[in-house]
């Protein structure tokens, strides 16, 4: 049982049986604390088991679950990027100059994703290219991003969105389930699809188990670590249309503070913070178990800022756990 | 490539002269001796947390929670005061620097015993400590007319031209610089973030050092919480929001590796320092404050292109890329 995990990285011989199993295990795991969740939320509050509330709560998780897909290909891969959020905000920025200039809905969708794209490509430049911690990079990036939007917008806000625009973030497809929602339920299948179902995917996992070994197979590393920094920008771009639709105004402190809740996610879904490991369907079950814990408390009434202290606390204790776990497992050896 | 490494500072200087040079060809006055004091006045608070934070990333670890920190501490201190007016300063300095020493130690021992990495744990520790001090103060402020007279002005005394918060700065940075160069632990820092792996064969408890540079950080968050909230006689659950990367940029900019084991103390007050001439000079020059965030931001981005050029090691191996991961113990 233990032999797989004396080392801080593990880096599996063969692929299935026993590792595939502990895998599986963290994913029914988290999914029962989800169950868990919601049931102690349906008796805590009266509000909760109502198809539209519920449909509400998912609002609370769509957007950042979307970068948190791209987050988790990213971390698999052995890098982080903590300039999502300030790419929200200079995504949203620019597509509000724009909406004030009086470009139509199309061009402000393709606005917001290019400035995704083109900040992703900015930092992917930085980190593949140069070779650069990503870690400094990003945290260095996450301010300039987000400093142009204070350049641009000071304390001042634009909100005159056109009305087809709100779709994005208000609309539904069909009954309960908005576009948000459809759309989250698409991209987790694209990315799934991705990650365990083509080569470009295994090579992110051979990548952050041994990128030294990935470099004489043959996979172009630098490549690939560009793609994902540039799939993650996209992503916030992405976020950043259905945000701003949803809210239907910019600030620049717009998504402050996302790049945490975005990584917690990634991190409580199993996605091993060291690379190499990690499930699209651990990161689902996540971004449910966040939505849940949130929208129960706000239900309680509980400040966000409060809110936040368990976030922090379910970030370290979900790491906690299973490395206690696997000393007592140690100890009994 | 030595060479170069020494000179960082000095090119550091340089820059810094030339950019206070050119600032006061636009603003008279600007390179008085009078304004450059009052620039290392405020920059004081950043070069103490930037001291932390270099201990920290020289054991290959990096503090995100050192703002939460002071936050946290700061609104128990000015509490403190508010509600015993009667408690002596020396008494809430060595409050504030316990509160963040242990705040410290918690990041310290969750790094050290259950080995997670410190960029999760603080990013973790940054929202719990923040979140505490909105709980603690129930979301209130702590204004300065409840705050003593003492606790308000004795770090505005001047003594020999400077104010006392000065005095400080230079104490803890010939502390630090003390610490750093002549103590063990200094140089367990250093090796424990330069080769862990030698640093473990070296008979270095690698754990227990980075558990210590936590410690030491936590404690100098404590101490600048005081500073922070007597200077700006304030204290609410937003103070300090943001100035983690501050301190990260500081030490970026001062030459310390990110990867650890390289870096003085030198570097991180010249790097606090620039920072400082930064934010002073841009109202100054008319730059909307603003800019500020966007500024530091290219700084950063700049001094890590230029660190990694420094750093990169002559006479690499195949493939042009560092061996595989090393192993920490």
């Amino acid at each position: 049982m233990s032999d797989v995990a004396t080392t801080k990285r593990v880096i599996p011989d063969r692929l299935g049986t026993k590792t595939s199993r502990m895998l599986a295990s963290w994913e029914v795991l988290l999914f029962g604390v989800a169950v868990l969740i919601f049931i102690f939320n349906s008796f805590a509050s009266p509000y909760f088991l109502n198809a539209w509330n519920l449909s509400d709560a998912t609002f609370n998780f769509t957007e950042k679950a979307m970068i948190a897909f791209a987050m988790a290909l990213l971390v698999i891969a052995g890098e982080i990027d903590l300039s999502v959020a300030a790419i929200i905000a200079l995504a949203s920025t620019a597509m509000g100059a724009a909406a004030q200039m009086g470009i139509g809905t199309p061009g402000l969708v393709a606005i917001g994703i290019g400035t995704g794209l083109l900040c992703g490509a900015f930092n992917g430049l930085l980190v593949a290219g140069l070779r650069l911690p990503s870690i400094v990079v990003t945290i260095g990036t996450m301010s300039l991003f987000r400093g142009i939007s204070y350049i641009v917008l000071g304390d001042q806000a634009y909100g005159k969105y056109p009305e087809s625009f709100a779709y994005f973030g208000q609309g539904y497809v069909a009954w309960v389930f908005s576009f948000e929602f459809v759309l989250f339920i698409g991209l987790a299948t694209a990315f799934a699809i991705l990650l365990h179902a083509t080569n470009f995917g295994r090579q992110i996992y051979v990548i952050g188990n041994n990128e030294f070994a990935a470099r004489f197979s043959g996979i172009p590393v630098e490549r690939v670590k560009f793609i994902l920094f540039l799939l993650t920008g996209l992503m916030a771009g992405v976020a950043a249309v259905c945000l701003t639709s949803r809210l239907g105004s910019t600030r620049p402190s717009i998504a402050q503070g996302w790049e945490l809740e975005v990584v917690t996610m990634v991190v409580l879904g199993g996605v091993s913070i060291l690379g190499g490991a990690g499930t699209i369907a651990g990161v689902v079950i996540a971004a449910f178990v966040m939505g849940l814990v949130t929208f129960g408390l706000g239900l309680l009434n509980v400040p966000g800022i409060v809110m936040s202290i368990f976030v922090g606390l379910l970030l370290i204790i979900t790491i906690a756990v299973p490395i206690i776990a696997r000393r007592i497992k140690e100890m009994n050896r | 490539m030595n060479r170069l490494l020494k000179s960082r500072e000095i090119l550091l200087v340089v820059i810094i002269a030339i950019m206070v040079a050119s600032f006061s060809t636009r603003a008279p006055g600007f390179a008085s001796p009078g304004n450059l004091a009052n620039i290392f006045n405020d920059t004081s608070i950043l070069i103490i947390l930037a001291l932390g934070q270099m201990t920290v990333i020289l054991t290959k670890s990096i503090d995100l929670s050192v703002a939460a920190n002071l936050a946290f501490t700061g609104m128990a201190v000015a509490m403190t005061n508010a509600a015993y007016p009667d408690l002596p300063l020396a008494l809430l300095i060595v409050m504030a620097i316990g509160i963040g020493a242990f705040l410290g130690a918690i990041n310290g021992y969750l790094v050290w015993a259950l080995q997670i990495p410190p960029i999760v744990v603080t990013l973790g520790t940054l929202t719990i400590y923040r979140g505490m001090a909105f709980v603690l103060s129930g979301g209130g402020w702590v204004n300065a007319h409840q705050m003593t007279p003492s606790f308000l002005n004795i770090p505005r005394m001047p003594v020999l031209g400077l104010p006392i918060l000065s005095w400080i700065a230079i104490v803890i940075v010939l502390g630090a610089w003390f610490v750093l160069t002549r103590l063990p632990f200094g140089r367990a820092a250093y090796a424990s973030g330069g080769n862990p792996t030698a640093a473990v064969y070296a008979g270095i408890d690698i754990g227990w050092t980075r558990f210590l540079a936590f410690v030491l950080s936590g404690a100098l968050a404590g101490l600048s919480s005081y500073l922070w909230v007597s200077r700006y006689a304030v204290a609410y659950v937003d103070i300090a929001a943001g100035f983690e990367l501050d301190t990260v940029a500081a030490c970026v900019i001062g030459g310390i590796s990110i990867a650890g084991g390289i870096g003085s103390v030198a570097g991180a007050v010249l790097g606090a320092l620039f920072l400082g001439v930064i934010k002073n000079a841009l109202p100054v020059i008319g730059i909307s404050p603003f800019a500020q965030m966007a500024i530091s931001g290219i700084v950063i981005v700049l001094a890590v292109v230029f660190n990694a050029r420094a750093e990169k090691k002559a006479g690499r191996i195949i493939l042009r890329d560092r061996a595989a991961p090393e192993v920490t113990a």
